[in-house]
């Protein structure tokens, strides 16, 4: 018999207060009792709505069955024919639109914490049960992947399961894309992204980091001059959106990618660290998405008071639930309906000399309210007459969006992208070019962790499929 | 990791390094640049590339200290190695078509200058090498900017070599005596190129700037080395570095290059002390 209590054990958290000073994991995983008492609430549904509702197909009922035995190895063994990174993805998908979305335990009460069992489950196996990885015997066949985020994380590992000689190749100095650059430390440890890429070397997939595809060589020469038979681009979506507002170019405006990069891949938070960043008094951000609330916790966390701006109301906010609820406990101002026109500078008029000339000095911005729906979907924000205010203070982080970088499209010959500048690829992430396969971000615009991982593994398949026959 | 394979000092703060980076090599033009990292805790500095040979698969560096991670890459030694090494990176420089050009540099910035000026002399190209220092004693490269040029005309400021003169009189002198150039190319300090570019715009003469910003990852990602282009913002990683003269916001771009002054000038005295306990 199901354990029918209405609600999911809470995630144990580091108190809001305290964690809004460290970059030390926020959420801290189920015990090993937790786990199971959530693993029985699962009423193990013959339809099984949870699992169409995941990006990869996890087997969550048979997974979560395994928990509720104790027998967590098992579980993990059910979790990775689908998934590369239930680790990683454990700790960022957005369950409560995906696999919870769809559980028949939300209908009346909450759903079963499927996000909060997979990272346990992961974890679990990280600490307990992996031994060293394997390396299959080659099989003969040479694929590049480029980009070491999700996407290309999981083709690499999917293919050099199969014995494929696979080369990754990464343009920072550090291999994990937006899982070591973006995603800061207190969401996702860098630790447990360090951990699948050691897996994959294992494996036997080579890492070459330092190498800009598309500068240092192209994808018509991995093909002709270095034999890779097939191409995976996971290059993503690094491309950051600014406004075209007064003032952006200001000292103290960043965009999310600086802020987060600093912070994140050169450890700029860390007392002594080479990489600079501003340590601000008051900062603003800028939209609404999970990167905003990430750049606005790093803010928070380096001392300053943060505002999120954001245009729509809160119901619209982009966001995981989960994620603005975390900005909040730890003291992000939320400013919706807002929408900056201006960023202010600093000018000393007696002092040209004055450092703090061509500093951000504050933020202009209207009032909005919300009015018919707009192609999204959404109601469209509309300016409310003369409700101009200013915020005032020393810095602002845009995190608007991001788009493909446009290297790589710029660089190969009839590889067809969208006009946004999204590479097009067919259901098995082949592209215009033969046998150049793309997926993630690079392909969708961004999105998230899961639909990247998704397309590596589709990417992965057919790649097999074409070169074994 | 990458070897430093030969090291050679060009003036008290002025240094060369030949790095093995064959991947970088390969492709590298004059007017791209690299980003490395001194060591594992290191920041992502971009240099310009400043010579390159293919077949021995190396990049030549060369750079000032002007802060905490110049100063911990200048005690490396020939034999060490620098652990990363990325590019090239950025547009490479336009040279097609060019009969008469003027390339002048100013201080650290004529290393950078002499890759675009031997290119254009290798092509036929007539090349007036403008070269501007503080005095005699930082004069560097002095051979090989003879060799890629047709007219090399040095100036310090306190004419304790060549003549004394800016390189924007000098430039003057040689556009007044009828020099007709169809471009005029400049790298070096923020200010001295907009000076050039003030003169070049009133006798008309298509400028190319090479700018060097703050970057972090240097392929577009971060836009921290963005810049006002006629208006129009561009990122100096991928757009860039060289840019129209007549168009480039100079006075923002040098606050904006400004940014991280005091946490430099403090790490580089921290930086300073470390090294001279390390040599008690």
């Amino acid at each position: 018999m199901a354990n029918m209590r209405p609600d999911k054990n809470p995630m144990p958290h580091q108190d809001p207060q305290v964690r809004a000073c460290n970059f030390n994991e926020v959420a801290l995983g189920y015990t090993r009792e937790q786990a199971i008492d959530e693993a029985q609430r699962c009423l193990n549904c013959k339809h099984r709505p949870c699992v169409s509702g995941c990006p990869v197909q996890i087997n969550i009922p048979e997974f979560i069955a395994k928990v509720a035995e104790g027998d967590f190895e098992g579980a993990y063994q059910i979790i990775s024919r689908d998934s590369a990174l239930p680790a990683v993805c454990g700790r960022v998908c957005p369950q409560e639109s995906q696999c919870e979305a769809k559980c028949v335990r939300g209908i009346k009460a909450e759903p079963v914490g499927i996000g909060r069992l997979e990272r346990f489950v992961a974890d679990w196996h990280n600490a307990n049960a992996a031994g060293k990885a394997v390396a299959p015997a080659p099989n003969g066949h040479k694929v590049a992947v480029i980009g070491s985020g999700p996407a290309g994380l999981t083709c690499a590992g999917d293919l050099a399961k199969k014995g494929y000689e696979v080369t990754v190749f990464e343009a920072l100095h550090l291999a994990g894309g937006v899982l070591v650059y973006g995603i800061p430390e207190f969401r996702l440890p860098k630790s447990i992204v360090q951990k699948e890429v050691d897996t994959l070397k294992e494996l036997g997939v080579k890492v070459e980091t330092n190498m800009v595809i598309g500068r240092a060589i192209t994808i018509d020469e991995l093909k002709e001059e270095f034999g890779f038979e097939a191409v995976f681009i996971g290059s993503g979506a690094g491309l950051p959106k600014f406004m075209n507002i007064p003032g952006e170019n200001l000292k103290g405006v960043y965009s999310a990618n600086e802020f987060l990069t600093r912070i994140n891949l050169m450890k700029a938070y860390k007392d002594g660290a080479d990489t600079p960043i501003q340590h601000s008094t008051r900062v603003a951000v800028v939209g609404g998405g999970n990167v905003a609330m990430d750049a606005a916790r790093c803010a928070k966390r380096l001392g300053a008071e943060v505002y999120i701006v954001y245009r729509r109301s809160e119901a619209e906010l982009p966001a995981r639930a989960e994620e603005v609820e975390h900005a909040k406990e730890e003291g992000i101002i939320f400013k919706t309906l807002t929408n900056p026109t201006e960023i202010l500078g600093y000018h000393n008029p007696d002092d040209p000399r004055d450092p703090r000339n061509g500093s951000v000095a504050g933020i202009r911005c209207v009032e909005m309210t919300l009015g018919e729906p707009d192609a999204s979907g959404r109601r469209r924000p509309i300016v409310k007459a003369g409700s101009e205010f200013d915020i005032e203070l020393d810095c602002v982080i845009m995190a608007l969006g991001t788009s493909p970088n446009p290297l790589i499209k710029s660089t190969t010959k009839g590889l067809d992208t969208e006009k946004w500048g999204g590479i097009i690829a067919d259901e098995n992430g082949l592209t215009s070019r033969e046998n150049v396969y793309a997926g993630g971000d690079a392909v969708t615009g961004a999105a998230t962790v899961i639909l990247a991982m998704g397309a590596g593994k589709t990417a992965a398949r057919a790649i097999d499929e074409t070169l074994s026959k | 990791m990458y070897r430093i394979v030969k090291k050679r000092v060009l003036n008290p703060t002025v240094s060369l390094m030949e790095i093995e980076a064959p991947a970088v090599a390969r492709k590298a033009e004059p007017g791209q640049f690299i980003i490395l990292r001194v060591d594992e805790e290191g920041e992502r500095i971009p240099l310009t590339i400043a010579d390159f040979d293919r077949e021995k698969g190396t990049v030549t560096i060369i750079y000032q200290v002007v802060g905490a991670t110049t100063e911990k890459l200048n005690h490396k030694e020939q034999g060490g190695f620098l652990q990363d090494f990325v590019g090239p990176l950025g547009r490479a420089t336009e040279t097609e078509g060019l009969k008469r050009v003027a390339v002048v540099g100013g201080g650290v910035g004529t290393a950078i200058a002499y890759p675009v000026a031997k290119k254009l002399h290798d092509v036929g190209c007539h090349v007036d090498l403008i070269v501007g220092f503080r005095s005699k004693d930082l004069v560097i490269l002095e051979e090989e900017f003879k060799a890629a040029s047709t007219n090399l005309i040095i100036g310090t400021d306190d004419g304790s070599y060549g003549k004394k003169a800016l390189v924007t009189d000098l430039l003057r002198e040689q556009i007044e005596a009828g020099a007709k150039y169809d471009r005029v190319i400049t790298i070096g300090p923020v200010i001295m190129m907009k000076f050039v570019c003030e003169l070049t715009k009133k006798y008309d003469i298509p400028t190319v700037v090479s700018m060097n910003p703050i970057m972090i990852d240097g392929t577009g990602m971060c836009g921290g080395c963005r810049l006002s282009v006629g208006g129009e913002t561009k990122f100096a990683c991928v757009d860039g570095p060289e840019f129209d003269g007549h168009k480039v916001d100079f006075d923002e771009a040098m606050a904006r290059g400004a940014m991280y002054k005091d946490f430099e000038r403090h790490a580089y005295e921290e930086a300073c002390n470390l090294f001279q306990q390390e040599v008690k």
